[in-house]
């Protein structure tokens, strides 16, 4: 097996609905190493959200495997899945999905008291890390007295308080204006920057290209094409035509 | 490429237990914004152990009046319509009434619970991305009913006493007063309180544990 931190090997995923049959992934295969920053890109309902789902421990393959850390998923049950979701992934959505009945504090905090610190340690480290996403000043207000591009701040402080080795942000500007999109590019980008934390986005937003290290296209459930850095600013036309939904 | 900051694990460890009071911030903090339909579930809860309360306040009471045995009182005990000489039997007919008021209650809290459950999938799922165990889960659920059910309680136990005091002293004056079973009211008081608590953590388990089961992919799919 290779030595990336998440290697996916010729992952299948089916599903049955009635009679018909719905092939969201018709196997992928890839390596993302540490430090990465990735961009998933690909036209709706291409399985971009099923294969996030597969390396997040939320959903498992049909077929093929994936491995973390060289951990199986698979082989996990779920107390172990629950710990593998705590303490190495940091999940981020385009609807935010903050918890509307507690504070922004509370909402970071939460998610660190699952690690298994003392929850005033947790509200410590939580106070922290929305301080360094530039929420410091909001710490008490409800996710519904802060602006869209500000939830998506309190719900990237969640996903890193706990140190992950890996942030899997599902369209995380789906939701934003431009600039403020452009503002939480920068905030995930920083975190690999000064973190060394693996970024993966799955996205239709053009922004996120030139952040990435390496972007992957994915069509029909199948990876279409795999750019690195260098490669990507010449094709940005044809992305445009390929990626309209 | 960077040196690896984390020591490799042997294999992944189990998520460990949180302790129940974070659950109870996260139930209460859904109680207080939620308020409306806490209080009516709460209100079910009053009226039937209030009516508990009451009916087992107003034996106790009945059975000490009897007990003294004096001709004047007894004149105003049947006047009240009291069987002086089957006093301290149960009637069947008044059980059955409490039973199905304290079913009703069952019903109506299972359905608030269901309700509750329904809107927060997608809650549950971010929950569960975060590390939640279902046991977090199952916690949150049971304490926001048992919370619900503990003040219903408290406040059902006290109207249903209070009102017991009331009918009594207007049936029997001074009688009522110098005879009170004071222990045994406070008994009532406790019964009652005790089955609206038992009543509201029953009918919180099925949804609970239904709630503990979403599988996070689920729950994230749910559009609001
Ligand atoms: N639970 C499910 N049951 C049936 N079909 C599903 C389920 N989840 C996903 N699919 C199907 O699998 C395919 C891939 O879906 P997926 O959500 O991964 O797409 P996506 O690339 O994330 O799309 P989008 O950009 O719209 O989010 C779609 O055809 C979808 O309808
Ligand atoms: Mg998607």
């Amino acid at each position: 097996m290779s030595d990336a931190l998440i290697s996916a090997r010729d992952v299948t995923k089916v599903y049955h609905m009635g009679a018909e049959t719905v092939h969201a992934l018709r196997g992928v295969t890839l390596d993302i190493s540490r430090g990465e920053y990735v961009s998933i890109m690909g036209p709706s309902g291409s399985g971009k959200s099923t294969f996030f789902n597969m390396i997040g421990g939320l959903d498992t393959p049909s077929a093929g495997e994936v491995f973390v850390e060289g951990f199986k998923l698979a082989d996990l049950n779920g107390r172990q899945l629950a710990w593998f979701r705590c303490h190495k992934i940091g999940f981020i959505f385009q609807s935010f999905n903050l918890i509307t009945t507690l504070t922004a504090l509370e909402n970071v905090a939460i998610a660190r008291i699952f690690s298994g610190v003392t929850p005033a340690q947790a509200r410590t480290d939580a106070a922290a890390v929305l301080d360094r996403v530039g929420l410091g000043h909001r710490l008490h207000h409800l996710p519904s007295q802060v602006s869209g591009g500000q939830q998506q701040r309190i719900a990237i402080a969640r996903a890193l308080v706990n140190e992950p080795a890996i942030i899997l942000a599902d369209e995380p500007t789906g939701n934003l204006d431009l600039h403020t999109g452009e503002e939480i590019i920068g905030l995930l980008n920083g975190m690999k920057q000064d973190l060394g934390i693996t970024v993966i986005t799955a996205t239709h937003d053009m922004k996120m290209i030139s952040a990435s290290d390496k972007v992957v296209w994915i069509r029909d459930g199948r990876i279409d094409r795999v750019a690195g850095k260098g490669e990507v600013k010449i094709t940005v036309g044809s992305i445009d035509g390929d990626t309209v939904a | 490429m960077a040196a690896r900051k984390s020591t490799r694990l042997q294999s992944i460890p189990e998520q460990g237990q949180i302790p129940w009071h974070v659950a109870a911030v996260v139930s209460w903090a859904g109680l207080r914004r939620r308020l409306l339909r806490a209080l009516i579930t709460m209100s079910g809860v009053i009226l039937a152990i209030a009516f508990l309360t009451y009916m087992l306040g107003t034996e106790s009471i009945t059975a000490a009046l009897v007990a003294v045995n004096d001709n004047a009182l007894n004149v105003l005990l049947q006047k009240a319509g009291v069987d002086i000489f089957s006093a301290g039997q149960t009637d069947d007919m008044m059980v059955m009434l409490i039973g199905l008021s304290l079913l009703t209650c069952l019903v109506g809290i299972t359905n608030s619970m269901l309700m509750s459950v329904a809107e927060r999938v997608r809650e549950i799922g971010t929950l569960k991305c975060l590390g939640a165990r279902d046991s977090f889960i199952v916690q949150t659920y049971l304490i926001e009913s048992s919370l619900q059910g503990i003040i219903g309680a408290v406040f059902g136990a006290v109207l249903g006493c209070v009102v017991a005091l009331v009918v009594a002293f207007a049936n029997y004056r001074g009688y009522a007063l110098a005879n009170l079973p004071v222990l045994a009211l406070l008994r009532s008081i406790l019964w009652g309180f005790l089955v609206g608590a038992g009543l509201s953590i029953v009918a919180a388990i099925a949804p609970a544990y239904m709630a503990a089961r979403k599988q996070p992919v689920d729950a994230l799919r749910v559009e609001e």
